[in-house]
């Protein structure tokens, strides 16, 4: 770090904190404070939590690992079933997403008039997402009337008992994940007009066509935005909530009972808090495992500008 | 990249295909187009859909098949479900509770990212290479990890069913705050060095430089913090689900749900006039500065190093 230029002109030794450093601790103090009173402490606090049998009123006990035993030896019955619904969510989600904002892109990335009105087009439901869009869209796979299911007897398809249904509950949640494109649209937006135009023009020197450009030109130069996008969609996707709480309130039987929205009615129903800290610090380390190997796999299939694949990704 | 490996060859030729036109237009752009339309058919129908719903009068509900659009539209349904439908609930309360926390939150949004990203970006203390790749940690925190402590904190202070939970944090960086604070340190370090030195010199302080200097020269950087913001805030549900759900301190999001009762059916021409009225309003925020949603993606998404 820099030392104050006033303490070496004034050859006073130097103090531990410079004036600089004390106008920058000033100068970041909002978030200082609010790091350390409502994320840090909190943090530490729902480790500590989760080892206790806290119910909010009455006396409370220190439990040990218990809670976390619980989950796992099968005296909780619901958490592996929320498990399974948020990783099937994920598996689906987080690349469905990518494929669907990818192809959205390419299709926006050529250079017209009306491609910002297509772009507002496809950007307005992530804009909109919310309690209101959630209960539109149980309107729309509603089973009398909905939107989708009358279009299908129009087509001559059969109808899906969507939301009532062990198998089609999640796929439909899923949909209106798909719906949310936009977001992840426009960062490989950015990312496809940042590719130089250099490098597709050496790519015709040498012959290739439009697909060999995508794959060996394209492809590459997005996997920053790619990796971006899948890293935050995962962590995205094992917290989503107001679609499963509005729409089908985790059911049919568990199938769409999301782990936040179970984490949500152990403490906020069942008032079992501990038990719900407990939760909390898995969902965080799960989270932690996933983030962190994909930042590891991340060296092999991630091409940053100036680096070669396979060797140490750079910087990000 | 591996590409443009083969020696140039001394007359490159790049074959220009002819390709068939329809029109002056040439197939693929056709197709391009084709697939555009309708793929924002697809994505816009849901939204047309529930306005669709929202007009339709009582007896074109029941309606099977469905019209896709109403045959005796009606702005009845506007009026019903936000004053009278649901006799115990003021709308008018919900809304200037929904435009205070929104309006609150975004200006803590521009305070702390401001002030806390002029830190990072212009003062080099002690401990700074340490504290920013923490900021930028919080941003993968699960929010739940914090959620139960600090609802027995906000409990303590005794500010349940109130908006304070929503509204203080912010004012500290906290909860998405990390990201705003990412947005303003990249901008600034976009700002040469030679607007604060002069001003420097003339003997003006931090703050001075922050408050005459940066900030006239970040508007754009503070407008797509103000358009985010309000869209987060907006459609903000978990939190004023938790710490707000009271009838006179809630929030739009929380009111749609009051329509839905168990064991009773819920009137879907009102519900989706007050979705409609919930989704409105961002949308029109998002229309007019469309394009600093797209800055705050370019800005803060990639920039590598």
């Amino acid at each position: 770090m820099s030392v104050s230029t006033s303490a070496i002109a004034s050859g006073k030794k130097k103090p531990f904190l410079t004036r600089t450093d004390l106008l920058g601790y000033l100068f970041i103090s909002p978030w200082l404070v609010g790091f350390l009173v409502f994320t840090l402490f909190p943090f530490l606090a729902s480790l500590f939590l989760s080892l206790t049998d806290w119910k909010v009123v009455g006396a409370w006990n220190f439990v040990g690992l218990d809670n976390y035993m619980h989950m796992v030896d099968g005296t909780d019955s619901k958490f592996f079933p929320s498990l399974r619904a948020t990783v099937y969510y994920a598996a689906v989600a987080v690349p469905g997403n990518q494929i669907i904002a990818l192809l959205l892109a390419l299709l926006l990335s050529k250079k017209s008039p009306l491609i910002a009105i297509f772009r507002t087009f496809f950007y307005i439901p992530a804009i909109a997402t919310g309690v209101g869009t959630a209960y539109l869209w149980a309107q729309i796979f509603s089973t009398h009337g909905g939107l989708l299911n009358s279009a299908f007897e129009a087509i001559g398809l059969p109808t899906i008992p969507w939301l009532y249904s062990l198998v089609w509950s999640m796929p439909a949640l899923i949909i209106i994940g798909l719906w949310n494109s936009g977001q992840s649209m426009l960062i490989y937006l950015a990312a496809l007009q940042g590719v130089p135009q250099t490098l597709y023009d050496a790519a015709s020197v040498d012959g290739a066509g439009p697909f060999s450009k995508f794959r060996h030109v394209t492809l590459p130069s997005i996997t920053p935005a790619m990796f971006f996008n899948i890293v935050l969609g995962f962590i995205g996707s094992f917290q989503v909530f107001t679609t499963a709480y509005i729409i089908t309130q985790g059911g049919p039987g568990d199938a769409t009972l999301f782990y936040t929205l179970y984490l949500f009615r152990v403490a906020f129903r069942d008032l079992r808090m501990g038990y719900a800290a407990g939760l909390a610090w898995v969902l965080f380390l799960i989270i932690l495992v996933i983030t962190a190997v994909q930042l590891l796999v991340s060296r092999y299939w991630v091409y940053y500008e100036g680096a070669t694949p396979g060797a140490a990704a750079g910087p990000r | 990249m591996s590409t443009a490996t083969t020696p140039i060859a001394p007359t490159p030729v790049v074959t220009k295909r002819t390709a068939f036109r329809v029109f002056g237009l040439s197939v693929s752009t056709i197709i391009r187009y084709v697939l555009l339309v309708a793929l924002a058919v697809i994505f816009s129908g849901p939204l047309l859909w529930m306005v669709s719903l929202s007009l339709k009068p009582d007896n074109e509900m029941n309606q099977i098949p469905p019209q896709l659009v109403p045959i005796h539209p009606t702005f009845d349904n506007y009026g019903k479900a936000l004053y009278g439908y649901l006799p115990m609930v003021d709308f008018n309360r919900i809304a200037i509770n929904t435009i205070i926390y929104v309006t609150l939150a975004t200006l803590g949004v521009l305070f702390s990212s401001a002030t806390v990203g002029y830190g990072f970006a212009r003062i080099p203390f002690k401990g700074s290479g340490v504290l920013f790749p923490i900021v930028l940690a919080t941003l993968m925190l699960p929010s739940q990890v914090t959620l139960i402590p600090q609802y027995l904190l906000f409990k303590q202070l005794d500010w349940i069913n109130s908006l304070k939970p929503l509204i203080i944090p912010v004012w500290f960086g906290g909860i998405q705050g990390a990201f705003y604070i990412f947005l303003f340190r990249q901008f600034f370090l976009t700002i040469p060095r030679e607007f604060d030195d002069a001003a420097l010199i003339d003997g003006a302080s931090h703050f001075d430089i922050l408050w005459r200097v940066m900030l006239p020269l970040s508007v754009p950087a503070a407008i797509t913090c103000v358009a985010l913001s309000i869209v987060e805030h907006w459609n903000d549900f978990f939190g004023p689900l938790i710490y707000a759900p009271g009838l006179d301190v809630t929030v739009i999001a929380v009111f749609l749900t009051y329509f839905s009762v168990p064991q009773q059916s819920t009137p879907v021409n009102l519900l989706m006039a007050a979705a409609t009225v919930s989704v409105v309003p961002v949308i029109l925020v998002f229309l007019v500065l469309q394009d600093y949603f797209v800055q705050g993606v370019t800005m803060t998404g990639l920039k590598e190093g």
